[in-house]
């Protein structure tokens, strides 16, 4: 009866993002990207957008555009068109908030204990660096991204966390996570935490491992840790 | 408008003898004072090549920033600068000219046209330069209008409406000014608009005459559009041409045909979308217009800079035109009459096999946009864009900035409707991949790719090469740098900070080589360091 009454209220939310999608696609992803995060434009698949705090101002920049940047009105679409558009962009960086089941706090130990998930990733201004910062992957990410992530993590990795191995000139190897890359130079931060940047002429090589990550699976977790962990994880709301 | 009128006494100063900006000294400007950058390429021809030589491949190590001008906005800045008599013109976004003192970096007068925020413009109110002639300074405005300035106050001396803005239209491109007329093209392609090319007399902003770059009904050319397509079938115009003193004929670019991406209701070679069409100076009547894309159903619009140049062709001195286009081929055609002589491509491109004896292209099945989507090289910002290409008559090369990135295609079914987006479908570049470009060196008598500087990033900035023996160039990630224009070596870099959307120039001032590139939302000016 509870999810009965859940689908009901959502569905028009749903239904608003799905026609949201469509004109997302059109007018947005060009300097976006499809999926908000992967254009040369700014990164929408957060749950904050620093110039628009509200729905109200979203939908303001959506209709008239950001004066002064590249960011261009969505010309010829309705009121009703702007607020599809609004609901869909928020949900690329807001996951609604499920019930899952599990047990959070055994979650939590598993992940600080077992899991060594800590080791990479920052939780509330502590932990590692390796992985992305999951303070707010509650209100990020669905549940089924996150069991996904857990049992095969390079199914959908994170966009800005690529894997690369380097060899100097010298022939010290180094492998890390880029965080940075211009024609003539590259900086990564090394699986220690440890932060480079190599002028490329000091390379002999350079190898990008695409669709890579350092992150383990976490198959070997049964079941019932799996739901424990996940629904720790959908606990990481922030303030959101 | 004018915010500096106090400084036109100072301004007399620094410029004693200021000498009008004849036709004359736009005709002869690359050749007899190289120390000016008296027209948007440099000179009438397209080459964006100085014969300045004070910075070259023994001192380009040495090159350093002298001054920094800052605009206030941070939309895109495209701006090509004329630099006439130490005083650089620069259009900025959204429509203002600012005169700046080329030897302190110090604004003499700025021209401030008020533009209403969320007019339909589609890739920003960006403006790309401004042109000169006799005693004015002319630019288009993103409200559809062409206005002369007076160059010593910036005071407005005429203002005609080029199009009408509502419709759609917009001018961001640099006007080209010879003898008494300045031309201009349109930008709206993506709203459905008909295309153009005008020209005006300079004395007074009347209006010339106007090339429809889309035929109307019982002109020849109209039968390639379907039913009342040709309405609607967009052919903008708004990148900078290139003019032949000799044959009194200007050459100019035209955009891909609307709606962009949907063909199936324009059937047809779409005429004269995706060309480059010859027009006689005086009247605007076509001369002759060649196609690179018939049908275009990936929006490469064909508005690059032409480049006009006398040289050897397979053993005969010719007349040629040679033309990097968006599609990814680059082309050599007879300027006399328009025949294709030689295609080549100088990108990554998947939907052609080649082109066939006249030019036309020989498409791969399979390639048109879907609505599932279709993965094409190259992707619709195309293998190349405004940004210039640069001939050397040094080295005999073309210096193009390429793009090597491909693009999924997508097609919807949308009416037209006044104003609005008329695209017929969408696009994301190829998810997942690192999109990547190169500075190429171009032999315009084979079409090879004589050597090529790879970028980490596609690039948005258009090259300039000098007798100096250096290309520069400039980055998506920020850098403006300097290579060697025999090998591609590079010589010199500096990271500004912005992505490089311009083409540099070069200059004199007090006797000294300048290189300038707007970057970022600023106009950073070289020299060498002494």
């Amino acid at each position: 009866m509870r999810i009965a009454v859940a689908t009901f209220l959502f569905a028009p939310v749903l239904l608003y993002a799905q026609a949201g999608q469509r004109l997302f696609l059109e007018h947005c992803a060009p300097c976006h990207g499809a999926g908000g995060h992967d254009g040369f434009a700014a990164n929408l698949a957060v749950p904050r957008l620093p110039h628009a705090p509200d729905d109200k101002a979203l939908a303001n920049l959506v209709k008239n555009g950001f004066p002064g940047t590249d960011m261009t009105p969505a010309f010829g679409i309705t009121d009703n068109e702007v607020r599809q558009i609004v609901t869909y962009v928020r949900s690329l960086g807001r996951a609604p908030a499920q019930k899952v089941p599990g047990n959070a706090r055994r979650g939590e130990q598993l992940y600080a204990g077992k899991g060594n998930c800590a080791s990479c990733h920052m939780l509330r201004g502590s932990g590692g660096r390796q992985g992305p910062d999951l303070s707010e992957i509650g209100a990020r990410r669905g549940v089924s991204h996150l069991r996904q992530s857990l049992t095969d993590p390079e199914a959908a990795l994170p966009h800005d966390f690529l894997l690369v191995h380097i060899t100097t000139a010298q022939g010290r190897n180094l492998t890390g996570i880029r965080l940075n890359e211009d024609s003539f130079s590259i900086q990564l931060r090394d699986l220690d935490g440890g932060l480079h940047s190599f002028s490329k002429t000091s390379l002999s090589a350079v190898r990008k491992d695409f669709g890579k990550t350092t992150m383990p699976s976490y198959k070997s977790f049964s079941a019932a840790e799996l739901d424990d962990i996940v629904s720790f994880l959908v606990t990481l709301r922030g303030d959101l | 408008m004018n915010d500096l009128r106090l400084l036109t006494p100072l301004l007399c100063l620094l410029t004693p003898g200021l000498a009008q900006v004849s036709y004359d000294r736009i005709l002869n400007a690359s050749d007899r004072e190289p120390g000016n950058w008296l027209t948007y390429s440099g000179n009438l021809q397209g080459h964006r090549y100085s014969k300045l030589d004070q910075i070259n491949r023994s001192n380009a190590a040495s090159i350093r920033p002298l001054w920094v001008y800052q605009i206030d906005r941070r939309d895109k800045f495209e701006t090509t600068p004329l630099v006439a008599d130490n005083i650089m013109y620069a259009s900025e976004p959204p429509s203002n000219v600012t005169a700046i003192d080329t030897r302190t970096g110090r604004v003499l007068w700025a021209y401030k046209r008020p533009i209403a925020e969320g007019m339909p413009v589609c890739c920003g109110y960006v403006n790309r330069g401004v042109a000169m002639l006799d005693e004015k300074v002319f630019v288009g405005t993103v409200d559809g209008h062409l206005v002369a300035l007076d160059s010593k106050t910036g005071n407005v001396i005429w203002d005609t409406e080029v199009a009408q803005w509502k419709a759609g239209y917009s001018v961001t491109v640099a006007p080209l000014a010879f003898k008494d007329k300045v031309v201009v093209g349109v930008a709206g392609g993506e709203f459905g608009v008909r295309g153009f090319i005008d020209a005006y007399f300079a004395s007074t902003g009347k209006r010339a005459w106007r090339f429809w770059t889309i035929p109307a009904k019982g002109e020849p050319g109209n039968e390639t559009w379907e039913g009342e397509s040709w309405k609607t079938g967009a052919a903008t115009t708004w990148t900078t041409g290139a003019y032949d003193p000799a044959s009194n004929t200007v050459f100019w670019g035209t955009g891909n045909p609307g709606p962009d991406w949907h063909g199936d209701k324009r059937k047809g070679d779409n005429l004269y979308s995706d060309c480059v069409v010859a027009l006689d100076g005086d009247s605007g009547q076509r001369k002759w217009h060649f196609q690179f894309t018939p049908h275009d159903v990936h929006d490469w619009d064909s508005t690059q800079v032409p480049v006009l140049v006398d040289r050897p062709f397979r053993g005969q001195q010719r007349k040629l035109l040679l033309f990097a286009n968006r599609n990814a081929f680059f082309y050599v055609l007879d300027r006399d009459n328009g025949k294709f002589l030689l295609g080549k491509p100088f990108a990554k491109q998947t939907w052609a096999k080649g082109l066939d004896d006249s030019g036309r292209p020989i498409r791969v099945p399979g390639t048109s946009p879907t609505k599932e989507g279709v993965l094409v090289y190259p992707s619709v910002p195309g293998a190349t864009n405004y940004f210039s290409p640069s001939y050397s008559p040094a080295t005999g090369l073309l210096y193009v900035a390429a793009r090597d990135e491909g693009a999924l295609y997508f097609t919807e079914d949308k009416p037209w409707e006044e104003g609005k987006w008329f695209l017929g479908g969408r696009w994301i570049f190829k998810p997942g991949e690192e999109r990547h470009g190169a500075v190429r060196a171009i032999d315009p008598e084979t079409g090879n790719i004589k050597w090529e500087f790879p970028m980490h990033t596609a690039p948005w900035a258009g090259v300039l090469s000098t007798a100096g023996g250096v290309v520069f160039g400039g980055s998506d990630e920020g850098h403006f740098f300097a290579l060697d224009d025999s090998t591609g070596k590079l010589l010199w870099r500096f990271l500004t900070g912005g992505r490089v959307l311009s083409s540099p120039v070069t200059f004199l001032s007090e006797g000294k080589q300048r290189v300038a590139i707007a970057a970022g939302h600023d106009i950073f000016v070289f020299g060498i360091q002494e």
